[in-house]
């Protein structure tokens, strides 16, 4: 048996769900392999030599795959495959975009965001929004997975692997990057945070949904979160929704501040640790999963919760 | 220019679903079924292609064609997306659970036949939450991707999409014959006028069997269980600030 894990990063730091899926890879069992597929990315590579537990990092470079879009990833990976049984992608948009495409080009069923892995063949994941975990047996001749990070502990660095070259494909491509907008922010990565306060359609304006979440956040050193109404409403950018199809966190400590918990958005934070919520609707149905409760308007509560974060030491 | 949209049934979103207690899978039976949220911002953004609005020229799309794998009420699918604006409908008649990879086979057969330029999905079905046929039918055909879309610009022979990903938003441009899977900011759908359901009514749907697009649908994975998910303890209220920050330091987080 040999895995393939595909890492995120971007080019030049490499993301922590890059070890997560390794520990999911390590379930699974064989060899594990890890692909850094950027544009100068040799850093990155460097990094993923370190991971414990893998055996080699194969590292493709070029122009082509500078953003990792879905038709290089797959010319690049599909052809490797003939040397593996299993990929594993992270479960990220990146991850999403290109797997799909290497498993229909192997004529494979792909495995969207595990969240368990029961046995080499065998793998747990949610369904209609996390409401149901199906437990899937397969055995086709390759495996193409999708991994939720959040549901795996990251692997440990001392490791040291060794790195082989594969070349990067040469295109040309069907579609090209044209331009980004990424959010540059001082706070941890919302999907690898420890704490995250998140906002809903309550703050009614954008102003007031910084005004709220920023100070709480630089107390709690926490990354900021969304419901998707407050997405919607343009309170805060498309990147900070948690949900069923935005991001699934699983911090520490997740703040709830005026959201009403939709199903939708509590299957992207059902699993935190700790939840706190702030609604003025004792019936909203946040607090049926919340570990604090606290019914009152975020107004009077959030400053009060500052004060006493403060009086705490925080 | 021809537009496919291929919408499934799934179970209407406002409701709760209830694992069958003996674990066999999740029991649908007498609960509304609708048209998956994504697919509905699929039609609606192809519909505007022909109508024009939302950034579209009207007459940009010649014709918008809807496709649905699935039982023969799926055709009350393909009425909701006729009743959006959508021409005519296709039915590929398949009962139980088809997955992604076979419909991808199924949609790549229907393309061939239809010769679309542009294929507009939802980016996932909330059922299965898969969010992987967009992405196997353009491999299949060779064509490329935009997945996760929350802006379209047709250009000549391309199309510019704005893509919703982990960092924030990415703009790419993909030539014509193309993929594209919508995210939930593409649109916000409108709601079906009654003269339009009607309408709706006497527009063509062809149907069609996977035998004759000549796919084989036998599933390639084995569900050997559904369950509900564990449950959390909640419930617990507070009164105070003091409090929550007391039962936060309990539970070690701060
Ligand atoms: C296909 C599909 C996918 C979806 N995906 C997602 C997803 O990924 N993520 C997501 O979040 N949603 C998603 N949704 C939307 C989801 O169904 C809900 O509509 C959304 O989560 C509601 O956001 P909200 O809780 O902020 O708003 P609301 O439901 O309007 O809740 C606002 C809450 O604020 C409280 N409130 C108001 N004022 C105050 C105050 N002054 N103080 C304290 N509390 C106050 C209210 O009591 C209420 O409970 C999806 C929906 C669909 C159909
Ligand atoms: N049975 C089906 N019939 C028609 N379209 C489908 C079907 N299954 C999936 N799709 C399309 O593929 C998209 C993504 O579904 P999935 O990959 O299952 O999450 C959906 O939004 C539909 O546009």
């Amino acid at each position: 048996m040999a895995v393939l894990v595909v890492a995120e990063h971007d080019n030049a730091s490499l993301k922590d769900a890059t070890h997560k899926v390794v520990t999911a890879a390590k379930a699974i069992g064989g060899d594990v392999d890890v692909l850094v597929a950027g544009e100068n990315a040799g850093a990155v590579a460097q990094e993923a030599a370190k991971i414990e537990g893998v055996r080699k990092v194969l590292h493709a470079d070029g122009a082509t795959l500078a953003k990792q879009l879905a038709e290089p990833m797959q010319a690049l990976i599909a052809p490797l495959m003939d040397s593996y049984d299993a990929l594993l992608f992270p479960a990220s948009t990146t991850g999403k975009n290109a797997a799909p495409r290497i498993a229909a080009q192997l004529d494979v069923m792909q495995l969207s965001g595990i969240i368990a892995v029961e046995s080499a063949d065998t793998f747990v994941r949610p369904i209609y929004a996390g409401n149901a975990l199906i437990t899937v047996k397969d055995e086709q001749a390759k495996k193409v997975i999708t991994v939720q990070p959040t549901a795996f502990k990251a692997a440990g660095d001392g490791g040291s692997a060794s790195v082989e070259t594969a070349a990067a494909p040469a295109g040309p491509f069907k579609s090209a990057f044209v331009s980004e907008e990424v959010a540059v922010s001082d706070r941890p990565e919302l999907t690898a945070a420890k704490r995250v306060v998140s906002g809903g359609r309550a703050m009614g304006s954008s102003d007031e949904f910084h005004k709220v979440l920023e100070p709480l956040a630089d107390k709690l050193g926490a990354a900021i979160g969304a419901s998707r109404a407050a997405v919607d409403a343009g309170y805060a950018p498309n990147d900070f929704q948690v949900g069923q199809t935005g991001k699934v966190v699983a911090p520490e400590l997740y703040v709830a501040i005026g959201i009403s918990g939709a199903i939708q958005h509590l299957a992207g934070m059902k699993d935190s640790k700790v939840i706190v919520a702030i609604n003025k609707d004792e019936e909203a149905p946040i607090f049926q999963v919340a570990d604090v409760g606290l019914v009152q308007d975020y107004k009077t509560a959030v400053p009060e919760l500052m004060d006493e974060l403060t009086k705490a030491g925080l | 220019m021809k537009v496919l949209v291929p919408v499934k049934r799934v179970l209407d979103y406002n409701l709760k679903v209830r694992v069958k207690p003996d674990g066999s899978g999740v029991d649908l039976s007498n609960l509304k079924m609708s048209i998956n949220p994504f697919c509905e911002i699929a039609v609606e953004e192809a519909v505007r292609m022909k109508e024009g609005g939302g950034g579209h020229a009207k007459g940009a799309a010649s014709e918008v064609v809807a496709v649905s794998i699935g039982p023969d009420q799926a055709q009350e699918t393909l009425r909701n997306a006729l009743a959006i604006g959508a021409d005519r409908g296709i039915l590929v008649k398949a009962d139980g659970e088809v997955e992604p990879l076979a419909v991808a086979k199924l949609l790549k057969a229907v393309v061939e036949a239809e010769k679309p330029d542009l294929v507009i999905l939802g980016k996932q079905a909330i059922d299965d939450d898969s969010n992987q046929t967009g992405q196997m039918l353009a491999a299949l055909l060779d064509w490329p991707q935009a997945t996760f879309a929350s802006k379209i610009v047709l250009g000549e022979g391309k199309a510019t999409v704005t893509r919703e990903v982990d960092g924030g938003l990415q703009t790419v441009d993909v030539q014509l014959p193309a993929i594209i899977t919508t995210d939930l900011r593409l649109n916000e759908p409108r709601y079906a006028s009654l003269p339009n359901i009607m309408k709706a009514k006497k527009k063509p749907i062809d149907a069609k069997t996977p035998a004759d697009l000549g796919v084989d649908t036998a599933p390639r994975l084995k569900v050997v269980k559904t369950a509900e998910p564990p449950k959390r303890q909640g419930g617990v209220k507070v009164k105070t600030a003091a409090e929550a920050v007391a039962k936060l330091k309990e539970a070690g987080v701060i």
